[in-house]
């Protein structure tokens, strides 16, 4: 088993039609693997034991998927807005590396013994010739296709890992192949370290529809690609749809673009109001939430269009906040809420959120795997599911403010924030008590123009939860922290807490 | 008819045909896998001489189907479509109905 099967297939079945976009550049799904072949000798022949990618997107980073699988080496794309001290860090982990790089990134790399560098158009020059002999690729099921360093909030990152079997039961398991028509393209903006980056690529590849590639997000830039490539299909993270909606209401102009039919969302949570006001701006186009990790080959729970129509259109309270859900398991996983003795609870309770299914690896290359005895992998998130297995997600395990022995959930407080007309956006973290050990502590970012006091914004957040959820302390921002990918920053906002 | 173990991730492809596929779960033990009525062929494996698909399994594999037996057990995806139906000790695989899911990525 190798995911170098996806390619080979797509070759295999529609080897003339553009896989890959990006700017002048097209390449056909021929064309990536005869550049996946000459790129994976190279990589064997230069010894190296990862390919490591460090650099935006492009066709590189297409090839670069494949072009490791051929070669049976683990691929290692890491985020290239890290400091220099940073990415050779990290590269010294995933030695000895053959690194595929551009002319502007490569000033960050120290050069190395046992480290072959590659300009992105070096791997792009050079094609296999067509009679070439195919690589012989190993069919290991648990050799390592994928090694993703984690941006975790405390230490070094972790080396989350992905093997074949985990990224192909994720494909199969979640994709129909070659169900795209000869017209669709989906536009991809997540960077190519990300989880979601390297999935679209997979599911992308086979489902034969093609990419279209664009290196740095814009919301006007992303408006004008749509038009120009008649885009059918987009992935965005919350933030990256928060300015296409907030461009769209600037300009007050309609999005004209007839070919889009489905977006896709997901990464971190998305803001009620950002998404029912997309909805009104593109009432023709499907949305889907998409919930997922690195540790779980992507996509474990989807709300589909139907689910967001159903829930827009419901008289029912319990049915129209579903738009707030992340949807329910894919049929490839199971999903399941646990207390804090370990135990599974019942509806509508909320708990931890654990995974299980072929796609989960659930391991890390220095930690090992951290699934139970009976292959549920914890991920850290608390939520729970509703009566119909609709899962809603509070926060992180680690965000919980611990109240003199109180878990409080930040997500419900934030939630009840937002209600208020003046508020724009919000985070909710712990700040140090004397009196409780934590106490609740809020950021808040006011509308432009909008005003409200402090004493306001906890009278609202008394009269509708407990006191023990009031926000101690309030502090209004000009924005919050968001990593390139939409997450909230917590840490970031609880160090300043921590600070006065 | 020889038997062999089958193993998440093992390749096989036909004696009389295009057809390639890989295993995605199999059960345990030893079993005959067929395509056109005829043994499949691991990894170097040779067709013997003179095989021939049995016309009453020469029905069309396509490339990306899954194929399953009754119980699920045995799941193979196809790689590589062509002439001759899958089977596993004689009795004709079925292909798998996906559930359709919106793309998330």
């Amino acid at each position: 088993m190798n995911i170098s099967t996806i390619l080979d297939m797509a070759a295999e079945a529609f080897g003339d039609r553009i896989g890959v976009v990006c700017g002048d550049e097209r390449m056909s799904y021929t064309e990536l693997r005869e550049t996946a072949y000459a790129a994976a000798q190279r990589i064997k022949a230069s010894g190296a034991q990862y390919l490591v990618l460090l650099d935006v997107n492009s066709p590189a980073a297409t090839v670069a998927v494949f072009a490791a699988a051929y070669a049976d080496v683990p691929y290692v794309p890491l985020n290239y807005r890290l400091t220099p001290t940073e990415i050779n860090e990290l590269i010294e982990r995933a030695s000895p590396a053959y690194l595929i790089t551009s002319a502007e990134l490569r000033a960050k790399i120290q050069p190395r013994d046992d480290m072959t560098v590659v300009d992105r158009s070096e791997v792009l020059a050079e094609q296999a010739p067509e009679d070439a002999p195919p690589p012989e690729v190993g069919d290991d099921p648990r050799a390592v296709a994928v090694q993703l360093f984690t941006s975790g909030t405390t230490g070094k990152p972790k080396a989350a890992i992905l093997r074949h079997e985990n990224l192909m039961s994720y494909i199969v398991g979640t994709v129909e192949f070659a169900a795209a028509d000869e017209d669709d393209a989906i536009l991809v903006t997540v960077p190519p370290y990300h989880i979601a980056g390297i999935s679209s690529v997979l599911s992308s590849t086979y489902a034969c529809r093609r990419v279209v590639q664009m290196p740095n997000f814009d919301a006007a830039e992303w408006l004008r690609l749509c038009a120009q490539e008649r885009v059918s299909n987009a992935f965005l993270v919350p933030t990256m749809l928060q300015r296409i909606v907030e461009h769209l209401d600037a300009s007050g102009t309609k999005p004209e673009l007839p070919a889009l039919r489905a977006l896709a969302y997901g990464g971190g949570k998305m803001p009620q109001t950002t998404i029912a006001r997309a909805m009104q701006l593109f009432p023709n186009v499907d949305f889907t939430n998409a919930y997922g990790l690195t540790e779980t080959s992507s996509t474990v729970a989807v709300l589909g269009p139907d689910d967001h129509r159903e829930a827009a259109a419901s008289s029912d309270p319990y049915v129209q906040k579903r738009l707030g859900s992340v949807g329910r398991a894919t049929g490839a996983v199971e999903i399941q809420i646990r207390d804090d003795d370990d135990r599974p609870v019942g509806v509508d309770v909320p708990g931890y959120v654990f995974v299980r299914g072929p796609q989960v690896s659930g391991e890390y290359k220095q930690q090992g795997s951290q699934l139970d005895s009976e292959g549920w992998f914890p991920t850290r998130d608390r939520g729970w599911l509703d009566r119909d297995g609709y899962l809603y997600l509070e926060g992180r395990a680690d965000d919980v403010i611990v109240r003199g022995g109180e878990n409080i959930s930040p997500g419900e407080i934030e939630d009840v924030l937002l209600t208020h007309p003046a508020v724009a956006d919000v985070a909710c973290v712990a700040m140090p008590d004397e009196q409780w050990g934590e106490a609740v502590a809020a950021a808040v970012v006011l509308k432009d123009g909008a005003s409200a006091s402090v004493e306001e914004l906890q009278t609202l957040v008394r009269g509708k939860l407990r006191s023990s959820r009031v926000p101690q302390a309030i502090v209004f921002k000009d924005a919050l922290p968001y990593s390139e990918t939409g997450k909230l920053l917590r840490r970031v906002v609880r160090q300043e807490f921590a600070a006065t | 008819m020889a038997n062999t173990a089958l193993k998440a991730g093992g390749r096989f492809k036909s004696a009389v045909s295009d057809v390639q596929i890989m295993v995605i779960k199999a059960p345990a033990g030893e079993h005959a896998l067929g395509c056109g009525g005829v043994p499949m062929l691991g990894g170097s494996e040779t067709a013997p001489e003179g095989v021939q698909m049995d016309a009453a399994d020469s029905g069309e594999t396509l490339i990306g189907k899954r194929y399953v037996n009754e119980d699920e057990s045995l799941e193979l995806l196809c790689t590589k479509g062509g002439k001759g139906t899958l089977s596993l000790n004689g009795t004709a695989l079925e292909v798998k109905q996906a559930k359709q899911l919106p793309s998330s990525d």
